[in-house]
């Protein structure tokens, strides 16, 4: 009772935010507009266009990025309000211009709805000059828009999401995949996993999409890796209360537990797996865990735990610096998901930079060009899947005798190159096939 | 099998004595007051965030928690009953319920604002870490706790409504507060007071909680669901049937997950549907 009417509430809300003025707006631009007089703002635009033609290239003269995100929702803390602010902080360190023309920021909640975020895209799209969505976390939202952005020829920039599909057999000319998806989780903490000796696994699986993408993927790199998968139980989407799932992988006898779930569902599980001893005989395995996620165990709970991640504030001086500003405004280290969302949109502008035009085929095909080489990726590069490829990191959670300062909580086993972490491109995918 | 079989049941039992102690909170309220409390799980979240905040901030342990979070959340249930719920007393009862569905939403918004979404994690009391093996299962000696103390608690809160003079009284507030109010007893107090109390137990069971779940914004927003049900099961105001009801549903539940874990989240509300389709007033509950 109480999750329909809450659900009716925050419709309500969500549609008055994607309504709502856009949050970077170029004040000076509109105040300027208001002041002229409609006959010399013709013949302005007039001398403008036939001064610099190569100006114009801009439609509707705004580069206008979308940020549509779980904003109060299981995953608003790895994505949500923080990829907002990763978006902004790319337009800003743009100059705020791309080809002479504002960048505008726009957000709006999804609420993890594949309804509500297709209908917002749209919305978005026709009547809002809308030429970008960024982030896009949860796989069935970015299922939802990616088709409705390519039938109006408008670019996805997919930060949140891992479904392997989306790259597969569902993936769109228009489309990027920027940050992780499932096969480079389960490859790089499966295979490690399976290398230091734990060859039996079972699995604790979220019920859905995601969670069943994510157990098969797995499933896959520890049978080639010479593994065995002794069971699984599928979790509805979301538990709280999971010592009857873990009960039922303690009888599996299995070396490993791996967890196939996301968000709360993977703090819930960790925190009762200790509880139940679990973690004395057996190890877990997360195989999607977020910065946040940790934080918010804390290390006592999850010391030890293997992890991939596209990656970590304190990896480098280049990551740290970017992450120190991020940790300025909004109070948290970013996760991989709201670096991301910096990257991609730096690409992005950088791509229409290149272009000479925020034209998308063209744009597409820059981004594609182009190697991504930043704080996030190291030659990092977007196939014809839209999938970027980059390195990937194999983690170990820290114990709280280990960790230094706030926010220490990752050592980096080992980098795993692009090549190994993500897969070939899928010929399911129609671009691939070309 | 048999084994298996046994630690599901348990586990039901340890999850059947949360939703016990919920509901039984629940089932004093509407059964004293009529008012149907949409905001028990926002309580039960408050319960938990004030033993978190309590630790965190102040570095006051579980034990002090376990009676000092009740209390203010309590005091503070107190407080809303004085100056908001009151005020809807002989309305119909949907807005009572409106205004603490309201509420229920404020609360977990302000909470969501300030810690977001993940929460935060609250440790194990160091006296009840660990457990003991049962041969058939690993048994955490906190959740053998929590199953002591909610039966304690659900006990003694029957005891006194059923079977003392102070329950009489509250009863009888029920049935005809003039007429009581004309023997000089202050109704309207008592009614703040057994507001206060219900929102205490859901506090209670809040800090109960927060060694075992994670302590997030919307924590009571996923379990009171499963309440209401029991409530309604049990029938709407028994404090006996809450009580029965939450700890077989607990076992219906854990067989559930066993057997068919995609069903496991709707095998409460199939059990209200045929429960109310054959005995519409509930279980234990009266025709009124």
């Amino acid at each position: 009772m109480a999750r329909t009417n809450r659900h009716l509430a925050s419709t309500a809300a969500a549609t008055a935010t994607s309504t709502a003025a856009p949050i970077v707006q170029s004040a000076a631009a509109t105040s300027a507009a208001a002041t002229l007089t409609p006959t010399l703002a013709l013949l302005l635009a007039l001398a403008a266009f036939a001064a610099a033609p190569a100006a114009a290239q801009v439609s509707d003269g705004v580069v206008k990025v979308g940020v549509l995100t779980d904003m109060t929702g299981a995953y608003s803390d790895l994505a949500g309000p923080g990829s907002l602010v990763a978006a902004q902080m790319a337009a800003e360190d743009f100059g705020g211009k791309v080809l002479g023309k504002p960048i505008v920021i726009i957000s709006a909640d999804h609420q993890n709805k594949a309804d509500v975020a297709s209908s917002i895209a749209r919305k978005w799209f026709d009547e809002q000059q809308v030429d970008a969505i960024a982030d896009l976390v949860s796989s069935s939202t970015a299922l939802a828009v990616m088709p409705v952005a390519a039938e109006k020829k408008r670019i996805t920039l997919l930060s949140g999401p891992g479904s392997t599909p989306i790259a597969g057999d569902k993936c769109t000319p228009y489309n990027v995949h920027y940050t992780y998806n499932t096969y480079a989780m389960a490859a790089g903490t499966g295979r490690a996993v399976v290398n230091q000796g734990g060859k039996t696994w079972f699995f604790i699986t979220a019920d859905y999409v995601f969670g069943k993408s994510l157990e098969a993927d797995t499933s896959k790199v520890v049978l080639a890796a010479g593994g065995k998968v002794l069971g699984d139980v599928k979790a509805p989407f979301p538990t709280t209360d999971f010592s009857s799932y873990l009960l039922q992988a303690q009888g599996s006898g299995a070396q490993i537990i791996g967890l196939a779930n996301a968000g709360a569902d993977t703090i819930n599980s960790i925190k009762q797996a200790n509880e139940f001893g679990l973690t004395k005989k057996q190890n877990l395995a997360g195989l999607l865990v977020f910065l946040s996620d940790v934080h918010s165990l804390g290390l006592a709970t999850a010391k030890g735990m293997y992890l991939t991640t596209a990656f970590y504030w304190d990896r480098d001086d280049a990551s740290r610096k970017w992450s120190k500003r991020f940790f300025e405004r909004h109070h948290k280290m970013p996760t991989m998901v709201q670096a991301g969302v910096y990257s991609e949109l730096t690409h992005y502008f950088a791509a229409i930079k290149a272009a000479g035009t925020d034209n998308p085929d063209k744009v597409m095909a820059k981004m594609r060009e182009m190697p991504v080489n930043d704080f996030f990726a190291k030659n990092g590069r977007i196939g014809v899947d839209g999938l970027h490829r980059h390195d990937m990191y194999l983690a170990q959670v820290k114990s709280p005798e280990e960790s230094k300062y706030p926010w220490d909580y990752y050592k980096i086993i080992r980098t795993i190159p692009a090549a190994e972490a993500f897969e070939a491109p899928d010929p399911a995918c129609p671009q691939v096939k070309k | 099998m048999i084994q298996v079989l046994s630690g599901q049941l348990l586990i039901g039992l340890i999850n059947g004595s949360f939703y016990a102690l919920l509901s039984l909170g629940l089932a004093i309220i509407f059964g004293l007051l009529n008012v149907v409390n949409f905001a028990h799980g926002a309580q039960y979240m408050l319960g938990a965030f004030a033993a978190w905040m309590a630790l965190h901030y102040w570095g006051v342990g579980y034990w002090w928690a376990l009676v000092l979070a009740p209390l203010a959340v309590g005091l503070f249930g107190l407080v809303f009953e004085r100056l908001c719920l009151r005020r809807l007393h002989g309305l119909d009862p949907l807005y009572g319920l409106l205004l603490t569905f309201g509420l229920a939403l404020v609360l977990e918004g302000l909470f969501q604002n300030a810690y977001g979404i993940s929460g935060n994690s609250y440790p194990v009391p160091a006296a009840l870490e660990g457990g003991t093996n049962l041969g058939f299962m690993y048994l955490p000696r906190y959740r053998a706790w929590v199953v002591l103390v909610s039966m304690a608690v659900c006990f003694a809160s029957w005891f006194v409504v059923e079977k003392t003079r102070l329950g009489a009284y509250l009863r009888a507030g029920t049935e005809n507060p003039a007429l009581l109010q004309a023997f000089g007893v202050n109704v309207p107090l008592m009614f703040s007071l057994t507001y206060g109390y219900g929102v205490a137990l859901a506090a209670f069971a809040g800090v109960m909680a927060a060694p075992i779940y994670q302590v997030t914004p919307l924590m009571g927003s996923g379990v009171i669901m499963v309440v209401f049900a029991v409530v309604v099961i049990g029938g709407m105001g028994s404090i006996l049937g809450s009580i029965v009801t939450g700890l077989g549903l607990g076992l219906v539940e854990g067989l559930t997950k066993y057997l068919y874990p995609p069903a496991s989240d709707v095998v409460v509300f199939v059990v209200m549907a045929l429960v109310l389709l054959l005995r519409p007033a509930g279980l234990f509950g009266r025709q009124r």
